[in-house]
């Protein structure tokens, strides 16, 4: 119980983040800011012409549980329609997580969802 | 040192959580007993709102309050009015800008000057009021050993300089500003001079006529008071020609249908129904804490953070970020894991019940400044004992074992 929350997978997740960096030719730039930590990250997503993620990636400073989630976001949702994009929700994030959220944690496990989230909205 | 085990006996909290090393009280306090009851017995015993009613219950109850302010007087060397009570730092900071901008004449091109140093809570409410009526807003940089440059307060500090508002102790780094110094300045340039003592009052021994001060305000759930009080000082010769920025019950002399004509006294500060029960409670604060002695309460303090900032430094990885003298810092450790994000730490020290707070702290410009953008902050206060400070140090080898 105790080592739980963070987990080797969680971890292994910050140490080599997944997508980490920019992308230069983009469709979708969105920055996502934890206002109480600090924490501070940008998406980027590049759609293909059949709409589909065809390259993702962010870039920020955050703490295991947000660089983790950015993460495994990114990995997720290589392939996915924007529509697809829409239907992601945080219960997702924590399944990916797979470790319990406290009340502190969720706007780092939620800090690129929300990111993603906002940007689709405007996509809109 | 004060003994820490008969102290955490007048605290309810360590009761129900023994193992707790609480190092967050930069944050908030803890609340003694004595305190408690006497809130309590305001509720229980003769609960009735003040300065209103003829009854009996009224009379007391405007008794305590009247004799909380008293209290308050002599704890800060000052008279009873000069002492307005609010809801705490935040409400006074806000309250007596919009005051001062009232009273004072202000003209475009008029400066501030601030500290690189401020909680939000005392430099937003100078922000708002610099881009309200075109004022200049400066900040006095920190040297390298992360004090104040009072070599650059003194270019800042100009005729120009209307109002200089700065912290007593910085809630991030701990450092203990000079006030008298920055009084001397401040009457040279014949500016007005505020003081946020949020976290200094409660901690140290402290005298407005000392500090040289026209304007110091406080919050009472830091220094061991209920939330929800807070206090503003004003020097006399201020405070009788300051204007009220709030306005409802209890603060007038006389209102018609389209004019009012305020309260001479401190009540002209104080609208509305206030917190009694913490006024009260914070005044019982104050007498505990005088009962321990603030002067053993700043050395034990002073002790406990000297064994943390050494311990602090032997350990591999681990930075620092606040002042290193523990004669000048008031209780406040600031430091950085090197490849572990503060709020991991934190969560990994939750776990060893230890509480400490990582973010930002409320004092994002002196983030920017010290090139962070969150810090692990452990503070200390007179129930903290080198135990907690151990617990501290064991917290950080897990963390760093963990994230190895
Ligand atoms: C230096 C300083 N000023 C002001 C405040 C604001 O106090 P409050 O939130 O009680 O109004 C704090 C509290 O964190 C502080 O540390």
């Amino acid at each position: 119980m105790d080592e739980e929350l963070y987990k080797q997978n969680i971890l292994d997740h910050y140490k080599h983040p997944h997508g980490k960096g920019v992308l230069v030719d983009f469709d979708i730039k969105e920055r996502g800011r934890n206002a109480s930590c600090g924490d501070d990250l940008t998406l980027y997503i590049k759609f293909d012409q059949e709409h589909k993620v065809r390259d993702v990636a962010f870039e920020g400073e955050g703490c295991a549980i947000s660089i983790a989630a950015a993460s495994m976001l990114t990995e997720t949702i290589k392939g996915k329609t924007a529509k697809e994009l829409a239907l992601i929700s945080p219960g997702d994030i924590y399944n990916m997580l797979g470790i319990p959220i406290s009340p502190g944690r969720v706007n780092c496990a939620l800090l690129a969802y929300k990111a993603l989230n906002d940007s689709i909205k405007t996509m809109e | 040192m004060l003994d820490t085990a008969t102290i955490k006996k007048d605290f309810p909290i360590f009761e129900s959580s023994p193992a707790l090393a609480y190092l967050d009280s930069a944050s908030t306090s803890q609340t003694p007993l004595l305190g408690l009851t006497a809130m309590d017995e305001y509720y229980t015993k003769y609960r009735a709102n003040i300065h209103r009613g003829v009854y009996e219950l009224s009379e007391i109850a405007t008794d305590k309050y009247e004799q909380a302010r008293e209290t308050l007087a002599r704890f800060l060397s000052a008279e009873s009015e000069e002492i307005v009570f609010t809801s705490g730092s935040t409400l006074a900071s806000n309250m007596l800008v919009y005051s001062l901008e009232k009273t004072l004449p202000l003209e475009k091109g008029d400066e501030i000057v601030t500290t690189i140093m401020e909680h939000h809570s005392n430099l937003i409410p100078l922000q708002e009021l610099a881009s309200r009526r075109g004022l200049t807003l400066k900040h006095i940089p920190l040297t390298e050993d992360v004090d104040l440059d009072y070599e650059k307060a003194r270019e800042l500090i100009t005729s120009k300089t209307k109002i200089i508002s700065v912290t007593l102790a910085s809630n991030v780094l701990g450092t203990i500003n000079d006030i008298k110094r920055l009084s001397e300045l401040a009457k040279e340039a014949g500016a007005i001079l505020i003081v946020d003592a949020a976290q200094a009052v409660g901690h140290m021994p402290i005298s407005v006529r000392e500090l040289g001060c026209d304007f110091l305000f406080f919050s009472g759930h830091k220094m061991c008071g209920p939330t929800g009080i807070g206090v503003l000082y004003g020097k006399k010769e201020r405070l009788a020609s300051l204007k009220p920025s709030l306005f409802g019950g209890s603060m007038v002399e006389r209102v018609d249908t389209h004019t009012a004509e305020f309260a001479s006294t401190v009540a002209r500060f104080e609208a509305g129904t206030q917190n009694i029960a913490g006024a009260i409670g914070l005044a019982a604060a104050i007498e505990y804490l005088s009962r321990i002695g603030l002067s053993n309460i700043e050395h034990h303090v002073r002790d406990v953070t000297e064994y943390a900032l050494s311990q602090l430094r032997s350990i591999k990885g681990v930075t620092l970020y606040c002042a290193g003298d523990p004669r000048k810092n008031a209780g406040i450790v600031s430091f950085l894991v090197e490849g572990i994000h503060p709020h991991d730490v934190a969560e990994i020290f939750s776990r060893g019940q230890v509480a400490v707070r990582s973010g930002h702290h409320c004092a994002q410009p002196l983030m920017g400044a010290l090139g962070v953008t969150a810090l692990v902050r452990a503070s200390f206060y007179l129930y903290n004992s080198k135990e907690d400070v151990d617990k501290l140090v064991l917290g950080i080898k897990k963390a760093q074992s963990i994230f190895a």
